[in-house]
């Protein structure tokens, strides 16, 4: 090629190495999100099994205090 | 849920404006390079991938000795979280490679050292986490990553320095060349811009994603916790 040439025509190849990048950082981080929202709703039901599991634990007990109680 | 930190929502913005900046260099600021026309704009990013590729595979592996020295659960999620993201840029980096490649080489792949090395590289690093999947004692699965990733580590300068060591089609930019090398070319003043910011705004993305990936990695770990202790 001479330097006075036109560079060639490649720009079909810069458009699909652009497209590229965005394409698989957008599903990156759509991932990302994703997971964290799934991990975030785990916390809740998790949070909300364990307090649910903490109040039937403390009804559990209340009653058998109460009866060592009348019993004395 | 704990709320994000104020330096982490600066960092996101930061992040995408760097982006937004480092797109609008390389695409329309730079010159058009005289013999390989607009593909050559493809180099910004492939190399700016690559930088946040190997950072982070160094990175982990800076994790891994850490974990092996204070055996905190911590080390392992940040050893995670660099792995994901590197593997991440590392694969878009080949890619670009690749689509650079076709017009100037003629071909979409070829066991250059270069390239050969990078996908090894890359291999390695997929496997990590096949390897992870494999073991189920949290203790041993972060004791294994963390020796895993201090071995893999090895990969990341045998890659980097394998244009300068063998004999190779690849272009080395900053440094000498290969006289075989096809694709070099010399960084005009408007281009140093564009590839330097480019490295910076990457760096910027890098570390913002690592700083997200780990809060999800404690979330995580705590979500784990609490199904242990419900199970007991």
């Amino acid at each position: 090629m001479f330097p006075l040439d036109a560079p060639p025509d490649t720009s079909a190849y810069m458009i699909a190495g652009y497209a590229v990048f965005f394409i698989i950082a957008a599903i990156y981080i759509v991932s990302l999100l994703v997971r964290w929202r799934n991990i975030n709703q785990d916390m809740t039901t998790l949070e909300t099994i364990e307090k649910e599991n903490k109040l039937k634990a403390e009804k559990a007990s209340k009653p058998k205090k109460q009866k060592t109680a009348k019993k004395k | 849920m704990q709320s994000k930190p104020s330096a982490l929502k600066i960092l996101d913005v930061a992040s995408v404006l760097a982006l937004a900046v480092a797109i609008y260099l390389a695409l329309i600021y730079a010159p058009e390079e005289a013999t390989m026309g607009q593909v050559q704009r493809v180099f910004y990013f492939h190399i700016a991938t690559a930088w946040v590729g190997m950072l982070g595979f160094v990175a982990a592996a800076v994790a891994g000795i850490a974990y092996l020295r204070t055996q905190n659960p911590k080390w392992d999620i940040a050893e995670v979280a660099a792995v994901e993201i590197s593997a991440v840029f590392f694969f878009i980096t080949i890619v670009l490679g690749s689509i650079w490649a076709r017009p100037i080489w003629n071909t979409w792949w070829t066991w250059d050292p270069r390239l050969t090395t990078a996908a090894i590289t890359e291999l390695i690093y997929v496997a990590y986490f096949m390897l992870r999947e494999g073991v189920e004692d949290p203790d041993r699965r972060a004791r294994f990553g963390a020796v895993y990733t201090l071995i893999g580590s090895l990969s990341v300068p045998i890659t980097f320095f394998s244009i300068r060591l063998f004999r190779t089609i690849h272009p080395v930019v900053i440094g000498s060349a290969d006289p075989s090398a096809t694709g070099t070319f010399a960084m005009v003043p408007g281009m140093q811009v564009a590839f330097f910011f480019a490295l910076f705004a990457f760096t910027v993305i890098f570390i913002d994603l690592f700083w997200n990936r780990i809060r999800m990695g404690q979330l995580a770990a705590k979500v784990e916790q609490l199904k242990l202790n419900l199970m007991h």
